[in-house]
């Protein structure tokens, strides 16, 4: 990630820091910068090389960590009133595994109230800004992990993507965005939305930083029974930069009407870049992508409308003092002012969606259209090593331009939700921007492809100079981070 | 141990059986008696523990957190459900029951719900010397609630939250509805009580709410083959209990009919010191708790050779017990029934019996295990139930037990001299020889010390000798009576006798 012989991890940390401070007023990606014990990792760091302990690559990295991953001691709120003020009693694997790794946690990032939205306009706190453009938003729900690696706040963050909540906001703001397969890395500590779904995934600039991240939070946990027990492979080992003979799919189906023409041109390039380098284009179809979001917006309010029930004012977070009396009035009580509208309307779909007389009509369904959906990528990947499309329809939009409409704003997650619903990995990386705004391409892989996809990307980002370019507002002044280049 | 019906129920149930016929199907829940809780680590007894002591993020449903399965509540489930002779798929599943409580930490309680564990088997048990069977519709795996404590302290009611018990393996039996009058009702769950404790899975204590029985219930004229509105009994907290609430609801429900009333169905409570049900809640529909299945756990696949090691691994059942009683130890059917009914009662038994081993033969074997179910089920019994202490709770060990009779059979206590020696024992826990030794307690057997007596006693009652020696046969008797009281009861009569009848020969 960085060669570190000549910066200590106080001054990487110090720099970024800096960053924070300076372009936080405009961006707000984080909800709760942890500067103190930043610092002090970051001085413990230096005093492991100091004594010539080994360290690994990650060791002394400043990272940010999106606000729905629990963090032991730390608030973590899941951009929520629910738990605006709640500490987790325990770190999530994840954090554990970074700890481990010596990483430096910077702080929580901004979000949709617990990871629902694809703007960040929908945090109970503040929304997040697209660094490329401040009018703009970051994409969601890991919006402010997005918006951190973008602006320089942070060298990598991690997200969580249960429908493109990592893709969608890093096709926005010109980072690499990994959805790992389900399975791939430990959902124990992740606050859960919708669990079939929900997958911790990270944010960085390029390739080589995804596979330092991957190997790091990867790998099965006796404490999540779905992570699954499949050996970790040497992600950088992967970063060959020779894809010739790979072959990469082209799905019909997600090139359709409704894509921006910068869009599909980014996409379009990128596809001539991947056969430039040798690899073997083709096209294929994915005949159910249609039925995706119909599937997505059963199965995952009705996961989330469980999930949630535990938020009741008892034993944690946020509590309405009802005096009634009545006890099941004070959790209704305290749901009724602790959700923001949009988890509020999920959990009634979801709700509605699970009540008995519709259960087969919606739930049931949904899953069938879901195991269509897992047919047609294993049809595709019979065919091919991983197949292309865009991350998203468009590019940033402005904010406020799609909070009226919940549905045009679920659209924009039309070709990210497949590949959730079907378990299998996924990657958005920066392509040729559109006028003036990041583009994000999306290549999709197998379950367990990931080296798969971060050799592609790669290789693509060996000749192409897109993923470096940073936005304005995290250039303004120097910083150590400029520096050490 | 068994419980019986009180004459009261009996005729009670007299008056119900002439033109009513009772339809009743039982749900038990039992705890199982793993070391920790269903889906996380923490210890499963929670007795005695200070409130909130024993739970974590993951059973108090702390946001973040996973559930991973108790491999052993599994294995228990399925031995269970094997004892019952159920069926059991390869492939079963956890799902979610939706709905809000404070004791239920998730806002849904893991559990299964259209592919449980087990399904499709039976339970028989003894009614009127005839074996009944009862079929078992599933067996199934789920999370045991917390509790909820209502305080009312100057007229400010607090509910306090107790998640000691919450994520507690909870494995529930649902019968058919085969039962046909309230005594088959206690009967079937005494039988499943003794099943569950033999296998070890359950503590089956009613009075802790670590087994529980919920009741449906339901009349119908004779005759009739549709089922009756049925209603829903809770709150029996013992065997006694649940024969009594049904009999009490099958009245009931018996004279709304004979008074022209429709049954409505609901959810009604025993209340125990009142002796009747009353109404808790009318259902109208049925609750919609919008199962689905639970995503973070991965389905159950459940081998064959899996099944096949855990039925390998049972204990033997009461049954099975029963018949080995009657053919190993030469028990009579009646003991062998008594001392298998419950496990602790059959382990006792057997213990006792094995420190007096090695015997000589057979025949001095079952002579031995003839004494020991006399004196458990007899002296030992009586004082248990007086006392209401448990058999594993009690200061008499098979060791002391098997002493004791050590002592009867050499010859060195008398049986009522026994009789003594266990009550102290029983009191204090001190071991049969000790309290021999320390309080003199023994039998009188050296011929010359007893030749002396009896010479006292000849000298003493001329008239009683010259008796027997007319041929009065029961002066023999009269003059060993005086042989005891001057020896305080520990003469040994089988030296005794054959002493006095010499000397009275003698002239
Ligand atoms: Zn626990």
């Amino acid at each position: 990630m960085l060669r570190l012989r000549e910066i200590s991890s106080m001054e990487l940390t110090r720099a970024h820091l800096d960053r924070i401070e300076q372009v936080e007023g405009s961006v707000r990606a984080f909800v709760t910068v942890t500067e103190d014990e930043a610092m002090r990792e970051a001085e413990h760091v230096d005093q492991l090389r100091r004594e010539g302990a080994k360290l690994g690559p990650l060791a002394g990295i400043p990272i940010a960590i999106k606000d729905v991953l629990c963090t032991k001691g730390i608030v973590t709120t899941c951009s929520s009133r629910m738990l605006e003020h709640f500490k987790p009693p325990f770190d999530a694997t994840v954090i554990k595994k970074l700890r481990a790794a010596h990483a430096i946690m910077l702080g929580k990032t901004n979000m949709d109230e617990f990871a629902m939205g694809s703007s960040t306009e929908n945090s109970a706190f503040f929304p997040t800004r697209n660094p490329w453009d401040l009018e703009r938003v970051p994409g969601g729900s890991s919006g402010g992990s997005a918006a951190a690696v973008a602006a320089g706040e942070a060298m990598a963050s991690l997200g969580s993507d249960t429908g493109g909540s990592v893709r969608q906001p890093g096709a926005l703001t010109n980072t690499v965005a990994l959805k790992p397969t389900y399975g791939r890395v430990s959902r124990f500590g992740l606050i859960a939305f919708a669990s079939s779904l929900d997958q911790i995934g990270p944010f960085t600039r390029n390739a080589q930083d995804a596979a330092l991240m991957m190997q790091t939070i990867s790998g099965h946990d006796p404490l999540d029974s779905t992570a699954m027990n499949e050996t970790v492979p040497d992600y950088a080992a992967a970063l060959t930069g020779d894809i010739k003979g790979m072959r990469i799919g082209v799905p019909k189906e997600y090139f359709v009407e409704g894509i921006e023409p910068g869009v599909r041109a980014s996409v379009d390039a990128a596809i001539k870049q991947f056969e430039a380098l040798g690899a073997e284009i083709g096209e294929c179809s994915l005949p159910h992508t249609k039925y995706g979001i119909a599937a997505y917006y059963i199965i995952a309010p009705a996961e989330c409308s469980a999930n949630l029930a535990r938020y009741d004012g008892v034993r944690y977070g946020f509590s309405a003092r009802d005096t009634s009396g009545d006890i099941i009035a004070a959790m209704s009580e305290t749901r009724e002012q602790g959700f923001g509208a949009e988890v509020k309307r999920r959990i009634m779909l979801g709700t509605y969606a699970l009540s008995s007389g519709y259960y087969d009509a919606y739930y049931l369904k949904a899953e069938k259209v879901r195991t269509l959906i897992k047919q047609d990528f294993d049809a595709a990947f019979g065919r091919f090593d991983a197949l292309i499309c865009p991350t998203t329809p468009g590019v940033a939009f402005k904010l406020g331009a799609k909070t009226a409409d919940p549905y045009t704003m679920y659209l924009n997650d039309v070709f990210t939700i497949p590949a959730n619903l079907a378990g299998i990995c996924g990657v958005s990386f920066p392509g040729e921007f559109s006028e003036g705004l990041p583009v994000g391409v999306q290549l999709l892989g197998p379950a367990f492809g990931e080296p798969t996809l971060l050799r592609l990307v790669d290789a693509f980002q060996r000749v192409t100079d897109y993923h470096t370019r940073m936005p304005e507002v995290a250039t303004k002044r120097k910083s150590a981070a400029r520096k050490r280049r | 141990m068994t419980t019986t019906a009180t004459p009261e129920t009996e005729t009670m149930m007299t008056a119900i059986s002439a033109d009513y016929e009772v339809v009743i199907g039982l749900e038990v829940h039992s705890q199982l008696l793993t070391a920790s809780k269903m889906f996380c680590r923490c210890p499963a007894n929670y007795a005695h523990a200070a409130p909130n002591s024993h739970c974590c993020p993951i059973c108090m449903g702390f946001p973040g957190v996973l559930p991973v399965i108790n491999h052993q509540a599994v294995e228990y489930t399925i031995m269970t459900a094997l004892a019952l002779n159920c069926e059991i798929p390869e492939f079963s599943k956890f799902d979610r029951k939706n709905y809000f409580y404070p004791d239920l930490p998730k806002g849904y309680q893991i559990s299964q719900y259209d592919i449980p564990l087990s399904r499709n088997g039976y339970l028989t048990f003894t009614l009127n010397g005839q074996e009944k069977r009862v079929g078992i519709t599933r067996v199934h795996l789920e999370e045991d609630t917390g509790r909820l404590i209502h305080l009312s302290e100057g007229g400010d009611p607090r509910t306090l939250v107790d998640l000691n018990r919450a994520g507690v393996p909870l494995m529930e039996i649902v019968s058919e509805p085969d039962m046909r009058s309230p005594e088959e009702a206690r009967l079937y769950m005494e039988k499943l009580r003794s099943i569950l404790v033999y296998l070890g899975v359950s503590s089956g204590k009613m009075e802790e709410a670590a087994l529980r029985c919920d009741a449906n219930i339901s009349v119908r004229q004779r005759g009739e083959t549709k089922f009756g509105v049925k209603t829903e009994i809770k709150n029996m907290n013992s065997f006694r209990a649940v024969e009594r609430a049904l009999t009490y609801e099958a009245r009931r429900q018996i004279e709304e009919l004979q008074a022209g009333r429709r049954i409505v169905q609901a959810t009604r409570g025993w209340v125990e010191e009142r002796g009747i049900t009353v109404l808790q809640r009318v259902k109208e529909d049925a609750d919609d708790y919008r199962y689905f299945p639970e995503p973070d756990l991965p389905p159950l696949v459940v081998s064959r050779a899996w099944v096949a090691e855990i039925r390998e691994r049972m204990p033997e059942l009461p049954d099975a017990k029963r018949t080995r009683f009657v053919a190993q130890y030469g028990l009579s059917a009646y003991d062998a029934d008594q001392l298998t009914a419950d496990r602790a009662w059959a382990d006792f038994f057997e213990q006792t019996l094995k420190i007096g081993q090695p015997y000589a033969d057979d025949a001095a074997m079952q002579a031995r295990a003839k004494a020991v179910a006399n004196w458990e089920l007899g002296d030992l019994r009586a004082r248990l139930n007086t006392d209401a202490i448990d058999i594993t709770a009690n200061k008499i060990t098979p060791e002391s037990l098997a002493e004791l009779i050590t002592l009867i059979e050499r010859g060195t206590i008398s049986g009522k001299q026994a009789k003594e020696v266990l009550e102290k024992a029983y009191a204090s826990g001190e071991r049969p020889d000790a309290i021999v030794a320390r309080e003199g307690i023994s039998q009188l057997s050296d011929a010359g010390e007893l030749e002396g007596i009896v010479e006292e006693v000849i000298a003493a009652n001329p008239k009683a000798v010259e008796d027997y020696r007319a041929g009065k046969a029961a002066s023999l008797q009269f003059l060993m009576g005086q042989v005891m009281k001057r020896s305080k009861g520990r003469a040994r009569p089988d030296i005794v006798t054959p002493l006095l009848e010499k000397r009275l020969q003698q002239a």
